[in-house]
Protein backbone atom coordinates (compact mmCIF):
# COMPACT_ATOMS: atom_id res chain seq x y z
CA UNK A 1 0.00 0.00 0.00
CA UNK A 2 1.63 3.28 -0.96
CA UNK A 3 -0.64 5.21 0.88
CA UNK A 4 -0.30 6.76 4.03
CA UNK A 5 -2.20 5.45 7.00
CA UNK A 6 -5.55 7.69 7.93
CA UNK A 7 -4.20 7.93 11.47
CA UNK A 8 -1.05 9.24 11.63
CA UNK A 9 -0.37 11.24 15.00
CA UNK A 10 2.54 12.93 13.82
CA UNK A 11 0.22 15.00 11.61
CA UNK A 12 -1.96 16.04 14.50
CA UNK A 13 -5.18 16.62 12.28
CA UNK A 14 -5.44 13.31 11.78
CA UNK A 15 -5.95 12.09 15.36
CA UNK A 16 -9.61 13.21 15.23
CA UNK A 17 -10.53 12.62 11.72
CA UNK A 18 -9.10 9.39 10.47
CA UNK A 19 -11.91 6.55 10.08
CA UNK A 20 -11.33 3.85 13.12
CA UNK A 21 -12.71 1.20 11.02
CA UNK A 22 -10.85 0.16 7.27
CA UNK A 23 -13.06 0.62 4.87
CA UNK A 24 -15.28 -1.85 3.66
CA UNK A 25 -14.01 -4.05 1.00
CA UNK A 26 -16.77 -4.53 -2.03
CA UNK A 27 -16.75 -6.07 -4.97
CA UNK A 28 -18.28 -3.50 -7.73
CA UNK A 29 -20.92 -5.11 -10.20
CA UNK A 30 -20.16 -3.27 -13.68
CA UNK A 31 -22.68 -0.61 -13.26
CA UNK A 32 -21.14 0.39 -10.14
CA UNK A 33 -21.33 4.30 -10.96
CA UNK A 34 -18.05 4.20 -9.48
CA UNK A 35 -16.26 2.45 -12.57
CA UNK A 36 -16.37 5.91 -14.32
CA UNK A 37 -15.27 9.32 -13.93
CA UNK A 38 -16.43 12.69 -15.37
CA UNK A 39 -15.25 13.66 -19.16
CA UNK A 40 -14.38 17.28 -19.55
CA UNK A 41 -14.49 19.16 -22.59
CA UNK A 42 -11.71 21.04 -23.82
CA UNK A 43 -14.15 24.27 -24.19
CA UNK A 44 -14.26 23.97 -20.07
CA UNK A 45 -10.42 24.98 -19.65
CA UNK A 46 -8.89 28.16 -20.54
CA UNK A 47 -6.02 28.17 -22.60
CA UNK A 48 -4.10 30.45 -19.90
CA UNK A 49 -5.50 28.15 -16.99
CA UNK A 50 -1.99 26.16 -17.15
CA UNK A 51 -0.03 29.69 -16.82
CA UNK A 52 -0.09 30.81 -13.23
CA UNK A 53 2.25 33.76 -14.02
CA UNK A 54 0.00 35.49 -16.52
CA UNK A 55 -3.25 35.30 -14.53
CA UNK A 56 -2.49 39.08 -13.37
CA UNK A 57 -1.22 42.31 -14.87
CA UNK A 58 2.68 42.08 -13.75
CA UNK A 59 4.58 38.77 -13.29
CA UNK A 60 5.08 37.40 -9.98
CA UNK A 61 7.68 37.46 -7.93
CA UNK A 62 10.14 34.41 -8.04
CA UNK A 63 11.87 31.82 -10.03
CA UNK A 64 9.83 30.72 -12.40
CA UNK A 65 9.53 27.03 -13.30
CA UNK A 66 8.15 24.72 -15.51
CA UNK A 67 6.34 21.53 -14.26
CA UNK A 68 5.16 18.80 -16.40
CA UNK A 69 4.38 15.10 -16.00
CA UNK A 70 2.56 12.67 -17.82
CA UNK A 71 -0.62 10.79 -16.08
CA UNK A 72 -0.66 7.07 -16.18
CA UNK A 73 -2.01 3.98 -15.15
CA UNK A 74 -0.78 1.35 -13.32
CA UNK A 75 -0.12 -0.43 -16.67
CA UNK A 76 1.79 2.43 -17.70
CA UNK A 77 -0.96 3.72 -20.45
CA UNK A 78 -1.68 7.60 -20.51
CA UNK A 79 -4.53 8.59 -19.13
CA UNK A 80 -5.87 11.46 -21.98
CA UNK A 81 -8.27 14.32 -21.31
CA UNK A 82 -8.21 13.93 -17.84
CA UNK A 83 -8.50 17.42 -15.47
CA UNK A 84 -5.22 18.14 -13.70
CA UNK A 85 -5.64 21.02 -10.68
CA UNK A 86 -2.62 22.52 -9.09
CA UNK A 87 -2.01 25.14 -6.56
CA UNK A 88 0.20 25.82 -4.58
CA UNK A 89 1.79 29.10 -2.05
CA UNK A 90 3.86 32.29 -3.76
CA UNK A 91 7.33 32.55 -3.53
CA UNK A 92 7.40 34.12 0.35
CA UNK A 93 5.59 30.97 1.41
CA UNK A 94 2.35 32.54 1.48
CA UNK A 95 -1.04 31.48 -0.16
CA UNK A 96 -3.60 34.07 -0.89
CA UNK A 97 -6.27 32.18 0.79
CA UNK A 98 -8.19 34.09 3.85
CA UNK A 99 -7.13 31.31 6.17
CA UNK A 100 -3.52 31.94 5.62
CA UNK A 101 -1.63 33.58 8.50
CA UNK A 102 1.89 33.25 7.70
CA UNK A 103 3.24 37.03 8.04
CA UNK A 104 4.67 36.61 4.76
CA UNK A 105 4.01 38.66 1.69
CA UNK A 106 1.23 38.26 -0.96
CA UNK A 107 1.83 38.90 -4.45
CA UNK A 108 -0.81 40.28 -6.26
CA UNK A 109 0.25 38.92 -9.16
CA UNK A 110 0.18 35.63 -7.69
CA UNK A 111 -3.50 33.60 -7.08
CA UNK A 112 -1.43 29.91 -7.25
CA UNK A 113 -4.07 28.09 -8.87
CA UNK A 114 -4.18 26.43 -12.13
CA UNK A 115 -5.63 23.88 -13.90
CA UNK A 116 -5.46 21.88 -17.56
CA UNK A 117 -6.66 18.52 -19.39
CA UNK A 118 -4.21 15.90 -20.11
CA UNK A 119 -2.94 15.54 -24.17
CA UNK A 120 -3.12 12.11 -25.86
CA UNK A 121 0.04 11.09 -24.82
CA UNK A 122 -1.28 11.52 -20.85
CA UNK A 123 1.11 14.90 -20.42
CA UNK A 124 0.11 17.72 -18.76
CA UNK A 125 1.83 20.97 -18.57
CA UNK A 126 2.25 24.01 -15.90
CA UNK A 127 4.46 27.16 -15.90
CA UNK A 128 4.33 28.76 -12.43
CA UNK A 129 7.21 30.05 -10.02
CA UNK A 130 8.63 27.79 -7.14
CA UNK A 131 6.51 27.82 -3.94
CA UNK A 132 8.49 28.53 -1.00
CA UNK A 133 8.68 26.88 2.41
CA UNK A 134 5.78 27.89 5.18
CA UNK A 135 5.48 27.53 8.88
CA UNK A 136 2.71 25.81 10.35
CA UNK A 137 1.06 24.81 13.78
CA UNK A 138 1.75 21.30 13.87
CA UNK A 139 4.56 21.20 16.13
CA UNK A 140 7.35 23.55 17.50
CA UNK A 141 9.26 24.84 14.88
CA UNK A 142 7.23 23.16 12.26
CA UNK A 143 7.80 23.90 8.11
CA UNK A 144 6.40 22.18 5.43
CA UNK A 145 9.04 21.88 2.31
CA UNK A 146 7.99 23.34 -0.49
CA UNK A 147 5.25 21.48 -2.41
CA UNK A 148 2.37 21.68 -5.35
CA UNK A 149 -0.61 20.45 -4.02
CA UNK A 150 -1.71 18.15 -7.14
CA UNK A 151 -5.77 16.77 -8.47
CA UNK A 152 -6.14 14.00 -10.43
CA UNK A 153 -9.32 12.62 -11.84
CA UNK A 154 -8.86 9.53 -14.02
CA UNK A 155 -11.07 7.20 -15.44
CA UNK A 156 -12.71 5.79 -12.13
CA UNK A 157 -14.09 7.64 -9.24
CA UNK A 158 -12.15 5.07 -7.68
CA UNK A 159 -8.73 6.23 -9.02
CA UNK A 160 -9.43 10.30 -7.91
CA UNK A 161 -5.96 11.29 -6.70
CA UNK A 162 -5.05 14.60 -4.67
CA UNK A 163 -1.55 14.76 -3.45
CA UNK A 164 1.54 17.12 -3.30
CA UNK A 165 4.51 17.28 -5.12
CA UNK A 166 7.65 17.93 -3.84
CA UNK A 167 11.31 19.31 -4.73
CA UNK A 168 14.34 17.61 -5.28
CA UNK A 169 17.26 18.10 -2.31
CA UNK A 170 14.72 20.14 0.04
CA UNK A 171 16.25 19.67 3.49
CA UNK A 172 13.09 20.06 4.87
CA UNK A 173 11.46 16.71 3.82
CA UNK A 174 12.91 14.49 6.48
CA UNK A 175 11.02 16.76 9.19
CA UNK A 176 7.90 16.95 7.72
CA UNK A 177 5.08 14.96 9.27
CA UNK A 178 2.78 14.83 5.99
CA UNK A 179 5.29 13.45 3.67
CA UNK A 180 7.09 11.01 6.58
CA UNK A 181 3.40 9.76 7.09
CA UNK A 182 3.91 7.79 3.85
CA UNK A 183 5.74 4.91 5.40
CA UNK A 184 7.66 3.08 2.56
CA UNK A 185 10.68 5.24 1.22
CA UNK A 186 10.01 4.61 -2.45
CA UNK A 187 6.87 5.82 -2.30
CA UNK A 188 7.60 8.70 -0.50
CA UNK A 189 10.72 9.42 -3.22
CA UNK A 190 7.73 9.33 -5.97
CA UNK A 191 6.00 12.49 -4.76
CA UNK A 192 9.79 14.32 -5.10
CA UNK A 193 10.12 15.88 -8.72
CA UNK A 194 12.87 15.70 -11.07
CA UNK A 195 14.76 18.72 -12.82
CA UNK A 196 14.85 17.67 -15.76
CA UNK A 197 17.45 20.13 -17.76
CA UNK A 198 15.99 19.00 -21.12
CA UNK A 199 12.52 20.70 -19.45
CA UNK A 200 14.42 23.84 -18.67
CA UNK A 201 13.77 26.47 -21.46
CA UNK A 202 16.69 28.75 -21.82
CA UNK A 203 16.95 32.15 -20.10
CA UNK A 204 13.39 31.62 -19.02
CA UNK A 205 12.57 28.71 -16.79
CA UNK A 206 13.77 26.30 -14.67
CA UNK A 207 11.73 22.39 -15.71
CA UNK A 208 10.69 19.91 -13.11
CA UNK A 209 8.98 16.81 -14.40
CA UNK A 210 6.81 14.74 -12.12
CA UNK A 211 4.63 11.60 -13.61
CA UNK A 212 1.09 11.01 -11.68
CA UNK A 213 0.19 7.13 -11.35
CA UNK A 214 -3.30 6.12 -10.76
CA UNK A 215 -4.28 3.13 -8.77
CA UNK A 216 -5.85 -0.12 -10.75
CA UNK A 217 -9.66 0.61 -11.24
CA UNK A 218 -11.90 -2.37 -9.44
CA UNK A 219 -12.41 -4.32 -13.31
CA UNK A 220 -8.81 -4.51 -13.91
CA UNK A 221 -8.16 -5.84 -10.03
CA UNK B 1 4.15 -3.96 -16.80
CA UNK B 2 3.00 -2.36 -13.26
CA UNK B 3 3.72 1.06 -11.99
CA UNK B 4 3.77 1.89 -8.34
CA UNK B 5 0.82 4.24 -7.78
CA UNK B 6 1.68 7.39 -6.51
CA UNK B 7 0.52 7.85 -3.14
CA UNK B 8 -1.94 10.48 -1.69
CA UNK B 9 -1.33 13.16 0.44
CA UNK B 10 -3.72 15.61 2.21
CA UNK B 11 -6.14 18.71 0.25
CA UNK B 12 -4.76 20.15 3.35
CA UNK B 13 -6.41 23.30 4.87
CA UNK B 14 -5.71 26.43 1.47
CA UNK B 15 -7.31 24.67 -1.66
CA UNK B 16 -10.26 27.38 -1.53
CA UNK B 17 -8.90 29.74 -4.31
CA UNK B 18 -8.40 26.57 -6.23
CA UNK B 19 -10.51 23.70 -6.34
CA UNK B 20 -14.01 25.67 -5.33
CA UNK B 21 -15.45 27.40 -9.09
CA UNK B 22 -18.68 29.01 -9.53
CA UNK B 23 -21.89 26.96 -9.69
CA UNK B 24 -20.00 24.34 -8.37
CA UNK B 25 -22.52 22.74 -6.01
CA UNK B 26 -25.29 22.70 -8.82
CA UNK B 27 -25.47 19.99 -10.84
CA UNK B 28 -29.06 20.85 -12.11
CA UNK B 29 -30.05 24.75 -12.38
CA UNK B 30 -32.20 25.97 -10.20
CA UNK B 31 -36.28 25.58 -10.81
CA UNK B 32 -35.41 22.25 -12.49
CA UNK B 33 -38.12 19.87 -12.37
CA UNK B 34 -37.22 16.70 -10.01
CA UNK B 35 -34.11 18.57 -8.63
CA UNK B 36 -33.66 17.68 -5.43
CA UNK B 37 -31.65 19.13 -2.55
CA UNK B 38 -28.89 16.56 -0.44
CA UNK B 39 -27.02 18.35 2.06
CA UNK B 40 -25.64 17.52 5.86
CA UNK B 41 -22.49 18.23 7.81
CA UNK B 42 -19.30 16.76 8.15
CA UNK B 43 -17.87 15.90 11.54
CA UNK B 44 -14.82 14.75 13.18
CA UNK B 45 -14.49 11.88 15.99
CA UNK B 46 -15.10 14.62 18.87
CA UNK B 47 -18.39 15.50 17.00
CA UNK B 48 -17.44 18.45 16.14
CA UNK B 49 -17.47 20.26 12.31
CA UNK B 50 -15.15 20.11 10.08
CA UNK B 51 -15.38 23.35 8.71
CA UNK B 52 -12.56 22.93 5.75
CA UNK B 53 -13.57 19.52 3.81
CA UNK B 54 -14.66 19.61 0.28
CA UNK B 55 -16.94 16.89 -0.79
CA UNK B 56 -17.13 15.83 -4.36
CA UNK B 57 -20.79 14.07 -5.92
CA UNK B 58 -20.69 11.76 -8.88
CA UNK B 59 -23.98 10.98 -10.29
CA UNK B 60 -22.45 8.74 -12.79
CA UNK B 61 -22.71 10.22 -15.85
CA UNK B 62 -20.93 13.13 -17.12
CA UNK B 63 -23.96 14.78 -18.64
CA UNK B 64 -24.67 17.55 -20.85
CA UNK B 65 -24.39 20.71 -18.44
CA UNK B 66 -20.60 21.13 -18.59
CA UNK B 67 -18.52 20.15 -15.62
CA UNK B 68 -16.79 23.14 -15.27
CA UNK B 69 -18.73 25.53 -17.15
CA UNK B 70 -22.18 25.07 -15.86
CA UNK B 71 -23.68 26.91 -19.04
CA UNK B 72 -26.21 24.54 -20.01
CA UNK B 73 -29.33 23.95 -18.81
CA UNK B 74 -29.39 20.29 -18.17
CA UNK B 75 -28.10 18.53 -15.94
CA UNK B 76 -23.83 17.82 -14.70
CA UNK B 77 -23.10 14.31 -13.32
CA UNK B 78 -20.65 16.21 -11.06
CA UNK B 79 -20.62 18.47 -7.97
CA UNK B 80 -18.15 19.99 -5.46
CA UNK B 81 -18.56 21.65 -2.39
CA UNK B 82 -16.49 23.36 0.07
CA UNK B 83 -18.44 23.26 3.69
CA UNK B 84 -19.15 26.15 5.81
CA UNK B 85 -17.82 26.84 9.53
CA UNK B 86 -20.90 24.66 10.52
CA UNK B 87 -19.07 22.14 8.50
CA UNK B 88 -22.32 22.17 6.41
CA UNK B 89 -22.46 21.47 2.60
CA UNK B 90 -25.61 21.35 -0.10
CA UNK B 91 -26.11 20.09 -3.36
CA UNK B 92 -28.55 21.04 -5.70
CA UNK B 93 -29.16 17.77 -8.34
CA UNK B 94 -30.71 15.40 -10.15
CA UNK B 95 -31.81 12.05 -8.80
CA UNK B 96 -29.45 9.54 -9.76
CA UNK B 97 -30.33 6.14 -12.02
CA UNK B 98 -29.70 3.92 -9.73
CA UNK B 99 -30.38 3.90 -6.00
CA UNK B 100 -27.30 6.12 -5.02
CA UNK B 101 -25.01 9.08 -5.34
CA UNK B 102 -21.48 8.99 -4.98
CA UNK B 103 -19.71 10.81 -2.46
CA UNK B 104 -15.88 11.98 -2.10
CA UNK B 105 -14.66 13.67 0.87
CA UNK B 106 -11.31 15.43 1.14
CA UNK B 107 -10.10 17.32 4.26
CA UNK B 108 -6.84 18.52 6.22
CA UNK B 109 -5.98 15.76 8.53
CA UNK B 110 -7.93 13.27 5.83
CA UNK B 111 -4.45 11.79 4.34
CA UNK B 112 -6.47 10.19 1.51
CA UNK B 113 -9.80 11.17 0.33
CA UNK B 114 -12.96 8.69 2.15
CA UNK B 115 -15.03 7.38 -0.82
CA UNK B 116 -18.65 6.60 0.15
CA UNK B 117 -22.21 6.28 -1.49
CA UNK B 118 -25.42 8.01 -0.39
CA UNK B 119 -28.24 5.75 -0.74
CA UNK B 120 -31.95 8.20 -0.96
CA UNK B 121 -33.77 5.04 0.70
CA UNK B 122 -33.09 1.73 2.29
CA UNK B 123 -33.87 -1.32 -0.10
CA UNK B 124 -31.98 -4.32 -0.91
CA UNK B 125 -28.65 -4.13 -2.17
CA UNK B 126 -25.27 -6.08 -2.41
CA UNK B 127 -23.69 -3.13 -0.42
CA UNK B 128 -26.20 -2.78 2.34
CA UNK B 129 -26.72 -6.12 2.77
CA UNK B 130 -23.48 -6.96 3.62
CA UNK B 131 -23.72 -4.57 6.99
CA UNK B 132 -24.52 -4.86 10.50
CA UNK B 133 -27.85 -2.65 11.11
CA UNK B 134 -25.88 0.02 12.22
CA UNK B 135 -23.80 0.50 9.95
CA UNK B 136 -26.17 0.14 7.14
CA UNK B 137 -27.82 2.97 8.50
CA UNK B 138 -24.55 5.29 7.63
CA UNK B 139 -25.30 4.91 4.31
CA UNK B 140 -28.77 5.64 3.93
CA UNK B 141 -30.17 9.37 3.75
CA UNK B 142 -32.85 10.88 6.13
CA UNK B 143 -35.18 13.43 3.53
CA UNK B 144 -38.74 13.53 1.85
CA UNK B 145 -40.06 14.97 -1.03
CA UNK B 146 -37.24 16.72 -2.33
CA UNK B 147 -34.71 17.28 0.05
CA UNK B 148 -32.42 14.51 1.52
CA UNK B 149 -29.89 14.73 4.88
CA UNK B 150 -26.54 13.01 5.10
CA UNK B 151 -24.27 13.48 7.36
CA UNK B 152 -20.63 12.50 7.03
CA UNK B 153 -19.01 11.31 10.35
CA UNK B 154 -15.43 10.59 9.67
CA UNK B 155 -14.39 8.95 13.11
CA UNK B 156 -16.03 7.17 15.95
CA UNK B 157 -19.56 6.64 16.90
CA UNK B 158 -21.76 6.13 13.91
CA UNK B 159 -18.92 6.26 11.62
CA UNK B 160 -19.88 6.43 8.19
CA UNK B 161 -18.87 3.25 6.22
CA UNK B 162 -16.29 4.19 3.83
CA UNK B 163 -15.21 1.71 0.68
CA UNK B 164 -12.38 0.44 -0.98
CA UNK B 165 -13.24 -0.96 -4.31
Amino acid sequence: MPHPPYLSPGYRSTVLRAPSQPPVAFKADPDAIELSSPVFGHQEVGSLDADLTRQHEGEPIGERIIVTGRVLDSGGRPVRGTLVEVWQANAAGRYAHAGDQHPAPLDPNFTGAGRCLTDDEGRYRFVTIKPGAYPWRNHPNAWRPAHIHFSVFGTAFTQRLVTQMYFPGDPLMPFDPIMQSIPDEAARRRLVSSYAHDVTEPEWALGYTFDVVLGRTPVES
Amino acid sequence: MTLPVTPSQTVGPFFGHALPYPRDWELVPEGRPGAITLTGRVLDGAGEPVPDALLELWLGRTGERGVLTRDGEGVSGFGRCATDPEGRYRFRTARPDGPYLSLQIFARGLLRSVLTRVYLEDRPDPLLDGLDPVRRATLVASGKEDTYEFDVRLQGEGETVFLDF
